[in-house]
């Protein structure tokens, strides 16, 4: 096996654990996408189209709710801005690439495939073949994502239609936004944009959601600014 | 917007922010308040789109005992927080949910 190929597949190996956890979430996806109006192959392709776990629940639960499509598209813009810090975390380490080669690990760049990235590229240091590491976590999680759709799509399918399915992608959200409450900030983040949430939920075009939840950025961004600035006094 | 548009749309500012730095590197950085800004967008959209789905019903705000959705979330925030689990928190909330709309009423 060359040093390439043992390099792929330790991105593989590590990646792993963290399917574990992808796989079943991708399968409630594919269910609830179904569930919430998406066509089956509307469903499937957009885990690969959008490729990203937490912005493509949201995405169904907003067709589900009927939203204009301007308002999806902004909110999943505003849901993956994170992915910009990755890239810039990353790009010491790719600088020299090919631009095929970055655009082939940009559109692999999940929160997954990134976070084991990180830490190789962090404890090692810059490597001539690190990147086929990210290429082999990217792949290992592109794969599962795409297979665990399938299959959550396909048991969705089964499931009777009278059952409050829908209700699963709030829960989905519920469970998603518990542990990063850590701290005073955060939970006011998401107080404020709650609350906002429900004075503007008469707005048009589902505008009230982009409100509330620049609200709760704004809110957060600013607490922590005065904590921060009475720490340093 | 069909849904193959907002999907296509979706993906392309997705991939170019993930893009971005890694064609840019070293021309420009990120602003330190964006950095911060960064950590309060889960909180915020996840709590924008929790907050109405659980308290509205009918278009209406709905905080009382016989709005089983509110009830059945307030036990997946039970949940999440003991477990941290997701799949138990969905888990559970369903179930509280079948039983509260089949079973008690």
């Amino acid at each position: 096996m060359n040093e390439k190929m043992s390099m792929f597949w330790s991105g593989v190996r590590e990646e792993v654990p963290l399917l574990v956890g992808v796989f079943p979430f991708g399968m409630i996806y594919g269910a609830l996408a179904l569930n919430a109006g998406l066509s089956l192959a509307a469903s499937q392709m957009m885990s690969s189209i959008v490729f990203a776990g937490s912005a493509q629940f949201i995405t169904a639960q907003l067709v589900h709710d009927a939203a204009p499509g301007l308002v999806i598209v902004l909110t999943i813009a505003v849901v993956n801005l994170r992915h910009m810090l990755y890239s810039a975390s990353l790009a010491p380490y790719l600088e020299k690439l090919p631009v095929r080669w970055k655009i082939l690990l940009a559109y692999l760049l999940t929160d997954e495939a990134y976070a084991p990235t990180a830490l190789k590229f962090e404890r090692e240091g810059a490597s001539p073949l690190g990147h086929w590491f990210l290429f082999g976590a990217g792949l290992a999680l592109w794969s599962t994502w795409q297979i665990s759709t399938g299959l959550g799509i396909f048991l969705g399918a089964a499931i009777p239609q009278n059952w409050p399915l829908d209700f699963a992608l709030p829960l989905t959200f519920i469970a998603l936004v518990m542990p990063v409450l850590r701290n005073r900030p955060a939970v006011m983040a998401a107080l404020s944009a709650g609350l906002v949430a429900l004075l503007a939920y008469n707005l048009p075009f589902k505008l009230g959601l982009i409100l509330a939840a620049l609200t709760g950025i704004l809110v957060g961004t600013m607490l922590e600014g005065r904590r921060s600035s009475r720490r340093t006094l | 917007m069909n849904i193959w548009l907002v999907m296509f749309l979706g993906g392309l500012i997705t991939f170019g922010m993930r893009f971005s730095f890694i064609y840019l590197f070293g021309r420009f950085h990120i602003p330190e308040t964006l950095r911060r800004a960064l950590h309060y967008v889960p909180p915020a959209v996840l709590s924008a789109i929790i907050f109405p789905e659980i308290l509205i019903h009918d278009g209406k705000l709905a905080l009382t005992l016989g709005n089983d959705r509110l009830l059945a979330g307030l036990v997946a925030v039970l949940v999440a927080q003991w477990t941290k689990n997701t799949l138990l928190t969905i888990l559970a909330g369903m179930a509280a949910l079948l039983v509260l709309q089949f079973v008690v009423r």
